[in-house]
């Protein structure tokens, strides 16, 4: 099957991202003065854990980003090849059933069901009943809907004995390389590893990677017969709708980095090693942009490209595309808003470090201003920059989920955790309560804020100038 | 031990870290302080003086330090059975402690007079109108003029020496019987030293309290003390009391903490080093601690732990003393003489001279930023610097020799005058033009730790004096051989070029400093307190680096210190600074030997010295230094001059030529 790719203005960025990414990665490595603080991040069991569980949403992001059309058949012979207008993703394709078995309303997870009661004919063909309706795809193999927990029981230990083999087999193939690094006996390595006596804690990451190999063949399994975190109000699975949600989130709170860096960065130097009037200009700048509420820029913004993209719709050619412009100016305009607090920070660190004595020596050897700022502002500036980085990201998923639950976040087609609460909160009266789609939501934008918090806690420790000397 | 001790320390070690390889920093410390005597604790950085008395009280950092043994006794009474809560009537109580930097010993959103309540209500049973006059009396007792006043000040509001005098009262106010002071005047300038230390010992004669003095200054040690310990690597290599101590001392690590002090009787030498460093404090030690870096070691010093021998009044750790190891001892002690380095004779040319030079810094206040007054950091300074000379420039902290520097590099901009380098006035180039003499001066910082970026390697830090220059080697690999060679010059090895900083010792970054400024290939280095952050046995090893430097380069050094005995060794001409101008200048005899101007004559009274003569001239100078954003009228110095006239309160005076070289501002003459 042939397709046609799309490049959405934010994988595009998510793209160049990574490749920054990337290059950081392979300049660090030649840098013992920033190895060091990353192989202690690593060496923590906390960091570790964190970095696991960060790995797993990226890649899911990752995945979804990945945009294509798929092509549509061709009747006859010559005919020009039309493609689909609906845009997938790699993660659609994977979980494609998830995507196309929608039920009609809400159900519960697991449930065979439908959430409400319908009128509907009965068995004999004869009369008519109102009752629960079967579900069209959850438990659609179960004979008798009683043997659902039995069914539900078999296929959990099925899964689990599927991930412990693949669990151990990469067990085996870790603790062999280790032992060929080492240049060590297999049953040291071995013994190391257990007691948890290695340099960096193989055993956490072990349990961590046994972790998220049984939920993820659990959830691949018990997803095929059953809506594992129920369906919502149109009938369509809220895992697939957690799942897409964590593009939406992370592009949220890595984009907007990139959009507030350069600004911050440049104006935060400027004002404090120039000082003067470069000083007082930027300083007021900030003061002002602070004091305007930044819920209310944001909606005006956002209402803006929203009349602009009614106007132009010859410009958009399918609605994720629309969709994904909402998002980048989104991030533009979170950026925008959020890159004074850094900024600030950054002022007074250089204020400090203009008078420190190496660059006072770098001075009175000729060095030129842009060769201070490179080699001696910068580079002793990057510890808060990667610790505002990372504390940062947890605060704008956060708020994604705040603004598109207020109207003025993400376009409602797009899913993201905001938009799920969003739907479900009206819900919340109802007697019983649907209360699976806001969990959902809860649950996995809650593992990944804790997650990066307990990853910036890290990288703070490991970076702080003042716990590095202890 | 004699009954009339009040402080019994028996076996004491404190370990940092408790996992496999805890730091000893206190690794079995013997010693008693008898009542109403001065016991100093003496010893370079690092060495555990400070952990000891935080130890005796149980203030020691927890939980990153742990007290593993030991046994405190004051007046009989232990102190590691007690109670936390029992301590806390110890503390403050029986004995208090007075800290180095009185600026963050004392709560700055507090008054003087709340904090001496705070510490009165804690121990005694006293009524509010009590507890102020108390408090009066205690700050008029350590010579707080204008006591009433004062008790509602802040502690911003008042000077460093001042401070200490207030951090003295808060101590005292528990009435202790013994006071703690860890370095009392170490961060306080020689004439506000000279203060305190007397101010101690009239409080000691005032009450009859016992002080434990801990110090890294042999001079004031030998000011104060009664009894003498020397720390090393978290024991006492020796005690013994100041007579004996400072005329037969007997451990070999004291004797080269004096052999290392500069001295005049030196400048025809280099000074001694203790060559090495401290050793590793988390290892468990075979042999003498000092066994690596001694002289005199022997195999046996390497293989067995010295005992501690006990003749009389005097201890010493050392195998020297073993008397089984009499006839060993008789081949290994033999003088040795320092190696000879004759003292350079400087050209008649020239150099760099500055004339008039003014650095006066705007005050700005308000919203408008209006500038409302200046601060005159350096107000009409005049100097000359020969090629191959070296003028100290001498002053307490404050009084604008640092800015002197700055200004001649170019680093402030100044306010007028001139600063001619060769036929050029450096400071009225343009920033581009001044570029391609920026080589030509260079500066060694006081702060080894933030002088170099800390996320660049050596290589690079020397690297970039190289780069930076328009004259400077094109070629990589010629750069690299040059690194290697600079590194080796100033004593270190070139294999370690590509390490970071913070991987080197205090001394060892000095040295790396004085490469970069070497790669610049200078003709005037400016000194600006060098070695005032070294311990006496780097200092002595970086003075003799500058010295053969300048033998082998024929630089000219701007040497900025405070230190009068570094000047007595180094210097050939001396200008004595004070709030902004030199009062003084001359060759170094003639300062030194005939000081003429009064503040000169009490900055070298109040230098502590070794030897004890009772003869001494004793100057106390009477408050501190004013303010440089107000000076005062007339001559600066009148507010404390013992022989101030009328005439000083209404003009500057002018300079008077005393003899070629020698010239002095003073009306006296």
């Amino acid at each position: 099957m042939s397709f046609l790719p799309v490049f959405l203005w934010t994988d595009i960025l998510i793209y160049l991202l990574l490749a920054v990414v990337m290059l950081a990665v392979f300049y660090i490595r030649g840098q013992t003065h920033l190895v060091t603080p990353w192989r202690a991040v690593l060496k923590r069991k906390r960091g570790v854990i964190s970095i696991t569980i960060l790995l797993c949403y990226v890649a899911i992001g990752l995945l979804d980003s990945i945009h294509f059309r798929q092509a549509l058949d061709v009747n006859k012979e010559g005919d020009q090849q039309h493609y689909a207008t609906e845009v997938l993703s790699l993660l659609d394709l994977a979980v494609m059933p998830l995507k196309q078995q929608s039920e009609k309303t809400y159900s519960e997870p697991f449930a065979t069901r439908l959430f409400v009661r319908e009128m509907q004919q009965s068995d004999d063909a004869v009369g008519v009943n109102f009752d629960y309706p079967k579900l069209v795809y959850g438990g659609r193999h179960l004979v008798d809907e009683s043997d659902k927990w039995a069914d539900i029981k078999s296929s959990l230990s099925e899964s689990s004995l599927v991930s412990l083999k693949v669990w151990l087999l990469l067990t085996v193939i870790m603790v062999l390389y280790g032992a060929y690094r080492q240049k060590q006996d297999v049953s040291n390595t071995f013994k190391a590893i257990t007691l948890g006596k290695t340099a960096y804690p193989i055993r956490t990451f072990l349990f961590m990677l046994a972790l998220i190999l049984w939920s993820f063949f659990a959830l691949s399994t018990l997803s095929a017969d059953y809506h594992v975190l129920g369906t919502d109000k149109v009938g369509q699975d809220v895992l697939y709708q957690s799942l897409k949600s964590v593009r939406t989130g992370l592009v949220i709170g890595t984009l907007t980095t990139i959009v507030m860096l350069p600004l911050a960065l440049s104006m935060g130097i400027a004002a404090g090693y120039f000082r003067g009037w470069i000083d007082d200009v930027i300083q007021y700048i900030y003061t002002t942009l602070n004091s305007i509420p930044g819920v209310l820029l944001i909606a005006a913004a956002v209402l803006m490209l929203q009349v602009y993209m009614n106007n132009h719709p010859e410009n958009f050619s399918t609605i994720a595309e629309r969709a994904d412009l909402r998002l980048l100016f989104l991030c533009i305009i979170l950026g925008m808003t959020s890159w004074t607090g850094l900024c600030r920070i950054l002022r007074a660190e250089t204020l400090k470090l203009r008078e420190a004595e190496y660059v006072l020596a770098a001075r009175s050897l000729g060095a030129s201003k842009l060769s201070i700022l490179h080699r001696h502002i910068l580079p002793n500036l990057m510890h808060i920059v990667m610790i505002s980085i990372v504390l940062d990201f947890s605060g704008l998923v956060l708020a994604e989920a705040v603004l598109s639950y207020v109207g003025v976040g993400v376009d409602p087609s797009m899913i993201s955790w905001g938009n799920m609460i969003n739907s479900a909160r009206l819900e919340m009266a109802r007697d019983p309560i649907v209360w699976w789609s806001l969990a959902a939501a809860f649950f996995s934008m809650f593992v990944l804020v804790l997650a990066a918090n307990l990853f910036a806690d890290v990288v703070r420790d490991a970076f702080d100038p003042r716990v590095q000397n202890n | 031990m004699t009954t009339n001790s009040l402080l019994n320390i028996k076996n004491l070690s404190t370990w940092i870290g408790n996992n496999e390889a805890p730091i000893r920093a206190v690794d079995g410390v013997d010693f008693s302080i008898q009542q109403g005597e001065t016991f100093a604790l003496l010893g370079e950085s690092g060495c555990g003086k400070s952990m000891t008395a935080l130890s005796l009280l149980r203030l020691n950092p927890q939980p990153a330090s742990d007290i593993v043994s030991g046994q405190v006794e004051l007046d009989g009474q232990d102190l590691f059975t007690l109670s936390e809560e029992d301590m806390q009537h110890i503390r403050g109580r029986r004995i208090a402690m007075i800290f180095q930097e009185p600026q963050s010993s004392l709560n700055p959103v507090l008054t003087v007079g709340q904090q001496i309540a705070e510490c009165l209500d804690w121990h005694f049973d006293l009524s509010e109108e009590q507890i102020e006059t108390r408090a009066i009396e205690l700050l008029d007792s350590v010579g707080i003029p204008d006591p009433v006043k004062r008790i509602k000040d802040y502690p911003h509001q008042l000077s460093g020496g001042m401070k200490q005098r207030v951090m003295i009262a808060i101590a005292l106010a528990g009435e202790p019987e013994l006071l703690i002071a860890d370095e009392p005047t170490t961060a306080l300038d020689v004439t506000i030293q000279a203060q305190i230390l007397d101010l101690l010992k009239q409080v000691q004669r005032d009450t009859g309290m016992a002080i434990l003095l801990i110090s890294h200054d042999l001079a004031v040690v030998a000011q104060m003390a009664d009894h003498v310990a020397v720390m090393y690597a978290g024991q006492i290599v020796e005690i013994a009391n100041r007579e004996q101590f400072f005329s037969a001392h007997q451990h070999p690590y004291s004797a080269k903490l004096f052999d290392a002090l500069p001295t005049e009787q030196k400048r025809e030498q280099r000074l001694t080093v203790i060559k090495g460093n401290v050793p590793e404090l988390n290892k468990v030690f075979t042999g003498c601690r000092f066994a690596d870096r001694c002289d005199l070691a022997w195999q046996h010093c390497h293989d067995a732990i010295p005992k501690w021998y006990q003749v009389d009044d005097q201890g010493v750790r050392c195998h020297l003393y073993d008397p089984e190891l009499a006839d060993k001892q008789e081949n290994i002690r033999q003088t040795k003489a320092g190696s000879p380095l004759s003292e350079i004779t400087s050209t008649d040319k020239n150099i760099l001279s500055v004339s008039n030079l003014k650095v006066h810094f705007p005050i700005k206040k308000g919203i408008l930023q209006r500038v409302t007054g200046h601060v005159r950091a350096v107000d009409g300074v005049t100097l000359s610097l020969k090629q191959a000379e070296t003028i100290a420039l001498v002053g307490e902290s404050g009084c604008g020799k640092t800015t002197v520097g700055k200004a001649i590099l170019g680093l402030v901009s100044t306010t007028d005058g001139q600063v001619h380098f060769g036929k050029q006035v450096l400071n009225e180039l343009s920033e581009r033009k001044l570029k391609t003499y920026r080589n030509s001066l260079q500066i060694i910082f006081q702060d080894p730790y933030s002088s170099m970026n800390p996320r660049m390697t050596i290589s690079q830090v020397i690297e970039e004096a190289m780069i930076s220059q328009s004259s400077g080697i094109k070629s990589k690999e010629e750069r690299a051989k040059r690194i290697d060679s600079l590194l080796e010059r100033v004593g270190l090895r070139p294999e370690n070029k590509y390490r970071y900083p913070h991987e080197f010792s205090g001394g060892q970054r000095q040295r790396i400093c004085i490469a970069r400024a070497l790669a610049a290939e200078p003709e005037v280095i400016i000194c600006d307190e060098p070695t005032s952050a070294l311990d006496v046995s780097v200092q002595a090893q970086i003075l003799n680096l500058l010295r053969e430097i300048q033998h082998e380069f024929g630089l000219s050094y701007l040497f900025i210190t405070h230190n009068i005995s570094v000047v007595e060794y180094l210097a050939q001409r001396i200008a004595v600074m004070y709030l902004g101008r030199i009062v003084e200048q001359g060759n170094r005899n003639e300062v030194l030997k005939t000081p003429k101007h009064p503040y000169t004559q009490a900055l070298l009274a109040a230098v502590p010295k070794l030897e004890d003569d009772k003869n001494r001239e004793v100057i106390r100078l009477e408050g501190e230094l004013p303010s440089p954003a107000a000076p005062p009228k007339g001559c600066h110095f009148h507010q404390r001059c013992p022989h101030v006239m009328a005439k000083c309160l209404e003009s500057y005076p002018e300079a008077t030529i005393m003899s070629t070289q020698h010239e002095v501002r003073c009306f006296l003459y």
